[in-house]
């Protein structure tokens, strides 16, 4: 099965942002005074084939571990897109 | 001294590099190929700048994991002597064989300019030849130096004097205004705890020669060669 994982990289809350106090201050000069914070971080969409949706789980896990985060500077969160039964049997069927 | 100099895809100092080892110091140097896992024939690891991978994703992360890293690591466990210049640094640190990490500057800019080095200690491998106190010039040339590690390690480094560079000014003192990146407690360059491992944000191999502008980081070459001549002794 096809599996699409979503993961979120974010610096951890201790650490400094150069990036996010730069959008932050770019927001506020355009007038959005409410803005107190920015975090920037990144968005990554690794699709891959796993017997289920436990073996994407903790395939997708090791490889943010491994590769996608820096555990020193960053925290992760991964959201897995389970495939519907319609792209499923549409994958399935080659069409 | 004989010295390999790690190319990746996209590593640009490695010529440099070699310029200085093999033609301002007269060392036998040769280029390794980030596929090469043997570094049997090697005194010195030097692991130079550029921007390895494309700097995707993190500086330094697709790198850790090229062929050649596990026989770096290897290298450096026996007590080989390994360099990391900028993207190196960056690269060690992925690839645990430094603390911490390096940010995007303070300012979110470049910085390519002359700074001034305080040299910490005089124990490690590159700064042998060196007194601790010492203030070095040296170029920088990054966008990502700003050095972190959490509050705990930090301690434990500087305790340890693993912590060998600091930015300062040009009698010495370690300011703010000397800080070219937000680095925490203005550290530009660390050890690992045996000391044949350093890594640093400014370009030695950029000031060798008079007509570069300076000679102050050919005292960082001369240490590991004096280095090994200890151990050969």
């Amino acid at each position: 099965m096809t599996y699409h994982a979503e993961v979120f990289v974010t610096l951890k809350p201790v650490v400094n942002d150069p990036a996010g106090l730069t959008i932050k201050g770019g927001l506020q000069a355009l007038g959005f005074d409410s803005v107190s914070d920015v975090r920037a971080g990144k968005y990554l969409v690794v699709t891959l084939d796993a017997d289920d949706e436990g073996d994407a789980r903790s395939r997708v896990e090791e490889m943010t571990r491994q590769l996608l985060a820096n555990a020193v500077i960053e925290d992760y969160r991964i959201e897995l897109k389970v495939p519907s039964p319609a792209t499923a049997a549409g994958q399935g069927g080659g069409s | 001294m004989r010295t390999g100099i790690v190319v990746f895809p996209g590593t640009w100092s490695d010529r440099d590099c070699a310029h200085a080892v093999s033609e301002v110091l007269g060392q036998p140097a040769r280029y390794v190929d980030h596929r090469e896992e043997r570094l049997d024939d090697l005194d010195l690891v030097i692991l130079p700048g550029g921007f390895s991978y494309g700097d995707y994703l993190r500086c330094g992360a697709i790198a850790r994991f090229a062929p050649v890293m596990e026989a770096v690591t290897d290298f450096a466990n026996r007590g080989g002597l390994v360099f990391g210049i900028c993207n190196g640094f960056q690269i060690l640190q992925e690839a645990r064989l430094l603390p911490g990490a390096l940010l995007r500057n303070a300012s979110c800019e470049f910085r390519c300019e002359w700074v001034n080095l305080r040299v910490e200690q005089s124990e490690s491998a590159f700064t042998l030849d060196c007194r601790p106190g010492q203030v070095l010039r040296i170029p920088i040339s990054h966008g990502e130096g700003n050095f972190f590690v959490d509050p705990q390690t930090l301690g434990a480094i500087e305790r340890n004097g693993q912590v060998v560079f600091r930015y300062c000014a040009p009698d010495g003192r370690v300011t703010a205004e000397s800080n070219p990146n937000g680095s925490l407690g203005n550290i530009a360059g660390i050890a690992n705890a045996r000391g044949n491992v350093v890594g640093l944000m400014p370009h030695p191999e950029r000031a060798c020669e008079d007509l570069l502008g300076g000679t102050d980081g050919l005292a960082l070459f001369r240490s590991a060669i004096h280095a090994l001549d200890r151990v050969a002794v």
